[in-house]
């Protein structure tokens, strides 16, 4: 019986910890980092006894439209998870303006529950604290702002205490110029939550700053990886289309102002203009897209930069193996995991000193962001010095071995704790 | 009768500046004169300054006692730069008669290890400078972080040394004490080993409160040398000398502990201070001290892997190195120099993984954020070298695949 799985309520008889989670999407399906992290943490906090209440908005439709099945894997849901699963169209990393594109279309079937972002939002809250007045559990849990209104209604609705985790607030997704709509509604769910999990220090400094949050009223809990599923096969990844002689460097992500995108493009000028054969790989989507499409024409860059699109499951890690260097340039990045997959898949990291990960990854190169001429010198030395290649990718590799979600999961009960 | 045998090691290396790719063929000042010149006198300030007043005045009280330095070659530059002040003191020092000088590599290199031909030059480029400063040429050597192993002992005797120091590692020793004087296998070469319980319980516990024994008072530590006294001859107490001011502050209480010393170690009448070449002369070998593999005085390990432990500082070494001949045949002075610069063992050390989390003796005055940066900088420099010499000799330098920055012209 390990530590966690038992603790005492007010009345002194033990009982199991049960959580009513307001979480996201599992990958495969396309939610980036927060379905990650909340399958990570959620397996975590399964694996230490905690019963976990798992409620997810159901969308049929990923966000340009085309269907997708739905996926869970289904080793995943054991005795200690259960899922509701509530039809909705919200899916992470979504403004008012993303949401209008997100139009069914004609044949698609898929019910029409809101005219905008914010009345899905309302709808979702709503449902979500009918759910929790039919629900037994000790603590809520919701992450970010789009689910963070349920975590309110469910609160109220029964008077249990809510954790509200932040993976990323509208300052860091909009590079400084938040929608003060969606600045508001997590500014609410700050004040309204009994504890606030940030995914770093980076993050919690933010919330303190720019939401007016005492920090005492903050926990940090990092993120880790997700070790199952990295595979080590040998094969050769290399798409026809590259040279055996090229060397490949890759940015993996949203292609956001977030995430940094044109200081990658400006770099890659920099190095292509010393060695013509190195080919730099953009995988990712993003409303970014078109302008950096642009920017890499601007430059001359059209033969030496691939936009690969969005990259799932398999494929993101086919990506890391044939990478010689992983480049996370985000300009501000509450976290970021996808180092930690890098790293995983034995593919040197260079990231943002403006980032989460940065607190907790020792065997990474770490650049501020608008350093355009140092973010070259890393590249470069990473490329071209092989020893350091070698040792990055191996104590990179030893460093994620020892990073574990059981770790992320008893600092999360620890704020459990704190609030029941 | 025991002796104690202090010998204070002081170095600095000339750190080496922000170096990026852009830099490379462009520009050849390797070295961060600013940001060495601020740390050499912050030291001098806290440390080399305060301490050699102090010991001046002890030996003018108590004139039993002894103690010795080893000065490396690269800080005797640093100070006549930025802080003569500091050399002043230390020729002062030497005037008493009761300091000894030991000879070491002028640039507190890893050259026994890598080249010998640097290691004999490193030595005697040491030795003249010595002779010149402080009037006096050395007789005991001790190699840059006390590596040592058989065949540095043949080396130094063969350069007619007749003592040398090293760590009185328990691999080697086994159940023997370091308080007696050693030799190596078939060697007339006598061995002074650190004892390093009683060191290290100045330079590294002195102000550590976890530690059961803390805090240290004189009369505590005068108590665990007399016990030695009767089954010992020698303790040979060696540290850097910046553990009196900068690794122990002052508050600590260290310039008093060094301050009430001599006079609480003399109390006991078999007691008594000496200096490593008096030791040599006086104390006879009780026994073999057989080193197959290189030893040091670093980390727990004590060996190598402080400075070559990993794949990238034995690449950065292996290329600094391999450069010698080519080097050598341009004949350029600067050249040369610079080349010798680099090769001060401090760059290996901040490229060290080993300790990567814990804040401890690796950050010392370290500029650098990580090991990786610290290889950066450093291989980019070795790449502009190679560019140097290639444009002199006017020929290609083959053998450098693994670390030649392609593209860079």
């Amino acid at each position: 019986m390990n530590i966690y799985n038992i603790f005492l309520t007010k009345k002194g008889e033990k009982t199991t910890l049960k959580v009513l989670m307001f979480g996201w999407e599992f990958p495969p399906f396309k939610s980036g980092g927060l379905g990650t992290a909340c399958y990570g943490l959620t397996k975590g906090l399964s694996n230490l006894g905690v019963e976990i209440k798992f409620v997810i908005p159901k969308a049929p439709y990923d966000i340009n439209g085309e269907f997708v099945e739905l996926v869970t894997s289904e080793k995943f849901l054991t005795s200690h998870i259960s899922e509701i699963k509530i039809p909705s169209r919200l899916v992470p990393y979504l403004n008012d303006e993303g949401f209008k594109n997100l139009q069914p279309s004609e044949n698609s079937g898929m019910p029409n529950y809101g005219d905008n972002l914010w009345a899905e939002v309302e709808k979702y809250a709503l449902l979500g604290g009918e759910i929790a007045k039919k629900t037994r559990f000790d603590v809520i849990h919701a992450h970010d702002w789009m689910t963070g209104k349920a975590g309110i209604k469910a609160k109220e609705a029964t008077g249990k205490p809510l954790v509200f985790q932040i993976h990323a607030t509208e300052f860091d997704r909009t590079g400084g110029n938040p929608n003060p709509e969606i600045y508001a509604i997590e500014r609410e769910c700050f004040e309204k939550a009994d504890r606030i999990i940030a995914v770093s220090n980076l993050t919690k400094q933010i919330v303190v700053k720019h939401y007016g949050i005492a920090p005492e009223k903050i926990d940090v809990v990092y993120n880790a990886v997700n070790m199952e599923e990295g595979s080590n096969n040998e094969e050769d990844v290399r798409p026809p289309k590259l040279a055996v002689e090229d060397k490949i460097v890759l940015f993996l992500g949203r292609v956001t102002i977030q995430k940094g995108p044109g200081y990658f493009l400006e770099a890659a000028k920099k190095i292509s203009e010393m060695d013509p054969n190195v080919k730099f790989i953009v995988a990712g989507s993003g409303d970014m897209i078109p302008r950096m499409v642009e920017k890499t024409a601007a430059l001359g860059l059209s033969n030496k930069v691939i936009f690969s699109g969005f990259l799932r499951g398999k494929e993101v890690d086919t990506a890391f193996k044939m990478a010689d260097v992983y480049v996370m340039p985000s300009v501000s990045e509450p976290f970021g995991i996808t180092p930690l997959e890098a790293m995983k898949n034995g593919t040197p990291c260079i990231i943002s000193k403006q980032s989460g990960v940065s607190e907790v990854v020792t065997h990474a190169l770490k650049v501020d962001f608008w350093d355009i001429d140092e973010m070259v010198n890393k590249i470069m030395g990473v490329l071209n010095y092989s020893p350091l290649h070698k040792t990055l990718s191996e104590k990179g590799f030893d460093e994620i071995m020892r990073m574990s979600w059981d770790d992320s999961a008893g600092e999360c009960i620890k704020t459990y704790k704190r609030v029941i | 009768m025991v002796s104690i045998c202090f010998y204070f090691q002081v170095h600095q290396p000339f750190r080496l500046r922000k170096y990026g790719i852009f830099n490379i063929g462009n520009f050849h000042n390797y070295f961060d004169d600013k940001g060495n010149m601020e740390v050499l006198q912050k030291v001098a300030k806290k440390c080399y300054l305060p301490t050699t007043k102090l010991l001046k005045k002890l030996i003018e009280k108590h004139p039993e006692f002894k103690i010795s330095f080893s000065l490396s070659g690269v800080v005797i530059e640093q100070f006549k730069k930025w802080a003569p002040e500091v050399l002043e003191s230390f020729k002062d020092l030497a005037k008493t008669g009761n300091v000894e000088f030991i000879s070491e590599t002028y640039y507190h290199s890893l050259s026994s290890v890598y080249s010998n031909n640097e290691f004999k030059l490193q030595v005697e480029k040491h030795k003249k400078l010595i002779e010149k400063e402080f009037g006096v040429i050395p007789k005991v050597f001790r190699n840059t972080e006390l590596i040592y192993s058989n065949k540095l002992g043949e080396q130094i005797r063969e350069l007619g040394f007749m003592g040398a120091m090293a760590e009185g590692a328990d691999k080697i020793l086994g159940w023997r004490s370091p308080n007696f004087i050693y030799n190596p296998p078939r060697s007339d070469l006598k061995l002074l080993l650190k004892n390093y319980r009683l060191s290290d319980d100045i330079a590294f516990r002195f102000s550590n409160k976890d530690w059961k024994e803390y805090p240290l008072t004189i009369k505590k530590f005068t108590t665990w040398v007399d016990k030695i006294n009767g089954n010992g001859e020698i303790i040979n107490l060696f540290m850097d000398f910046e553990t009196f001011g900068e690794h122990q502050w002052e508050h600590t209480g260290i310039f008093k502990f060094l301050e009430n010393l001599p006079a609480s170690i003399l109390k006991h009448p078999d007691n008594d201070f000496i200096t490593p070449s008096e030791a040599i002369e006086k104390i006879d070998s009780k026994g073999e001290f057989d080193c197959p593999k290189i030893i040091s005085w670093a980390d727990v390990e004590r060996d190598l892997t402080a400075w070559v432990g990993n794949d990238i500082q034995k690449s950065a070494v292996k290329s600094l190195y391999d450069l010698e001949k080519g080097i050598l045949e341009t004949k350029d002075d600067q050249l040369i120099e610079d080349w010798r610069k680099m090769q001060t063992s401090d760059h290996f050390y901040y490229m060290c993984t080993k300790w990567f989390n814990d804040g401890d003796v690796h950050k010392y005055f370290n500029p650098y954020e990580n090991p990786y940066d610290a290889f950066i900088n450093f291989m980019n420099i070795i790449n502009d070298i190679i560019l140097r010499v290639e444009k002199i000799t006017k020929k290609k330098i083959k053998g450098f695949e693994e670390i030649k920055i392609r593209g860079v012209k």
